[in-house]
């Protein structure tokens, strides 16, 4: 990788690290709240889908002010993190949970699309043959959803890694710290000579952008074989 | 082993109210689509909470409103054999069938797996995917299934309902194998299948039990037509006597010879034959010159005028209870009434092979 510049490998680098933690963290919700879409009636329930979604549709800017009045060290949940060593604002942990935030709904999306394919008899034949229900969602539910889920990953990933609006409101723009590839682009087009160095980062995220959505559309197709008993 | 069973449950316009004892062996509930059937073998299964009574296996309670008892359809201990085998398409045959195995406790009577394969046909089918597998090879991966999870009950909903005529005789005899080894809960709107299945018959009709009883008994019933007239016929149990070289088997039927496309069974064996209503004509002399080779006599029990010119008469041979169809200007030319004797004709190619089955117990044997 000697064709980028220390600073832009350090960028690279660091956005990989963020979209890869705010990947694998924001999996598991993404699932519940993916199940519980899929599955569940209850009151509110286009309350909570309207609020999973609300980052996909409002300003990115207002979800990073949101996020930074929230989690920021006065905000009422980073105050409460900050004795536990847990700190948001300024590190490399907030562009992670930005991205996590932002990359959110695409995941749950992906994933609830895969549960609705599920054949519900399937499930109910598993509890009659003694399987309790988390037993049922990890033999039965889970091998038939697993595409979906790795799908759900990727574009959340993808989304990860080229979020700005949110992160840069949030934690700023500091080299090493919270520039991630997007920041960088845009910290290089603002100084003279940088065009080549922007330049060289935009096609890093064309490469990583291209490969996350054809590998999420291969996965999305092997869900409805997979579960068509292919 | 016993089933007891007392369900209300109210949905939308449609209203279950049905209470039944189901002794061991397979009890058939039989009813047109919309009876109940399936409402209540889920209710059973835990898949459905009825609103109020009680289902009992022995005295192993399943759900209890009264006590509050609702069990979840894993502590059960049921294996349902669905209408659309419902194998789990990302496993292969042999964890199929594991699957139910894998969850039975460790203290439970354990079912043979190599056995229920052989006894099934499936070793053949154990490494591939349900996809590749056809409607009857499914059902019978299915039948599998449920067995080996050691159930203490098995339900079956409709079981044969996907499959065309040959495939339903492909897996007939396996429930037919079963019927001695575990109580069964059998849902069908087939004539055919209680026939050849039932020990015990609950008929539904509107959500409601009409009638219960031992099979051949339910059938013989003029009053009993849950499918219509057309769909009625009676039980009868007769003992293979021997094959002839013209393709007839001869059997015994209450004493008297009853001549049937050749049957597969040895002599010496006892079958259920079912005789549809329509196929039986009478008679009050012994007819003499008649193509016809079956002529039993019997006592006429009742006639039943239906709600169009036909009328359902049922009388006592000695072969068992049979029932006939005929029209309500016949049973008044012939002076048919309750204690008349006659004889009934029944064509020998009228006994299509679907209606014939083996005996389902020793002690039933004449």
């Amino acid at each position: 990788m000697d064709w980028l510049g220390p600073e832009e490998w350090q960028a690279v680098a660091l956005s990989l690290k963020v979209a890869i933690w705010a990947t694998l963290c924001s999996l598991p919700f993404g699932i519940l709240a993916a199940h519980t879409l899929a599955r569940r009636e209850f009151w509110g329930k286009s309350l909570l889908n309207g609020l999973i979604h609300l980052p996909l549709i409002l300003p990115p800017v207002v979800t990073g002010y949101l996020l930074l009045l929230t989690f920021g060290t006065r905000g009422p949940i980073g105050a409460l993190l900050q004795p536990l060593g847990i700190v948001f604002a300024f590190r490399w942990t907030g562009a992670a949970l930005a991205a996590a935030i932002m990359g959110f709904p695409l995941m749950v999306r992906a994933i609830r699309l895969s549960f609705e394919a599920v054949d519900p008899k399937l499930e109910q034949a598993a509890a009659t043959l003694g399987a309790s229900r988390l037993w049922v969602f990890l033999t039965v539910t889970l091998p038939l959803i697993l595409p979906g889920v790795l799908a759900g990953a990727v574009l959340g990933f993808a989304k990860a890694m080229g979020e700005f609006g949110a992160t840069i409101t949030f934690v700023s723009n500091i080299p090493g710290q919270t520039q991630t590839l997007p920041s960088a682009i845009y910290a290089f087009l603002q100084v003279p000579g940088g065009e080549a160095s922007a330049l060289r980062l935009v096609l890093v995220s064309i490469v990583l952008a291209m490969g996350a959505l054809i590998a999420s559309e291969v996965l999305a197709r092997r869900v409805q074989k997979r579960v068509n008993g292919a | 082993m016993s089933v007891s069973v007392q369900i209300t449950h109210a949905q939308g316009d449609f209203t279950l109210d049905v209470a039944f004892e189901a002794p061991p062996g397979i009890t058939v509930l039989f009813g047109r689509s919309g009876s109940g059937k399936t409402t209540l073998i889920n209710a059973v299964a835990g898949l459905l909470r009825p609103q109020a009574g009680r289902i009992a296996v022995d005295d192993h309670v399943l759900f209890d409103s009264k006590a509050g008892v609702c069990l979840p359809p894993h502590k059960r201990r049921l294996g349902y054999v669905f209408q659309e085998g419902r194998l789990f398409p990302h496993l292969s045959v042999r964890q199929n069938l594991a699957y139910g195995r894998w969850f039975a406790p460790r203290t439970a009577p354990r079912a043979d797996l190599s056995r229920v394969v052989e006894m099934l046909g499936i070793g053949p089918l154990l490494e591939r995917r349900p996809a590749a597998l056809s409607g009857g090879e499914k059902q019978r991966v299915a039948i599998g299934r449920a067995l080996l999870a050691s159930p203490g009950l098995i339900l079956a909903d409709e079981p044969l309902a996907a499959l065309d005529e040959a495939r339903k005789a492909e897996i007939l005899p396996y429930f037919e194998r079963l019927r001695g080894e575990v109580p069964i809960l059998y849902v069908s709107h087939s004539a055919a299948e209680v026939a050849r299945l039932a020990t015990t018959v609950v008929v539904l009709d509107h959500g409601r039990v009409i009638r219960q009883g031992p099979a051949a008994e339910v059938l013989g019933d003029p009053s009993v037509t849950p499918l219509g007239a057309r769909e009625a016929g009676a039980l009868l149990l007769a003992t293979v006597r021997h094959h002839h070289d013209d393709g007839l088997s001869e059997l015994d039927a209450g004493g008297h010879p009853l001549f049937l496309p050749h049957v597969a069974q040895a002599p010496g064996s006892t079958l259920r034959l079912r005789i549809a209503a329509h196929d039986v004509i009478l008679s009050r002399a012994r007819p003499e010159g008649l193509s016809a080779l079956n002529i039993l006599p019997g006592v006429v029990v009742e006639v039943r005028a239906g709600d169009g010119p036909g009328a359902m008469v049922s009388l006592d041979t000695p072969a068992g209870r049979l029932l006939a169809r005929i029209t309500g200007r016949s049973a008044t030319a012939l002076g048919l009434g309750p204690g008349v004797r006659c004889h009934a004709v029944i064509k020998t190619v009228a006994v299509a092979p679907e209606n014939i089955g083996a005996p389902r117990s020793a002690e039933e044997q004449p």
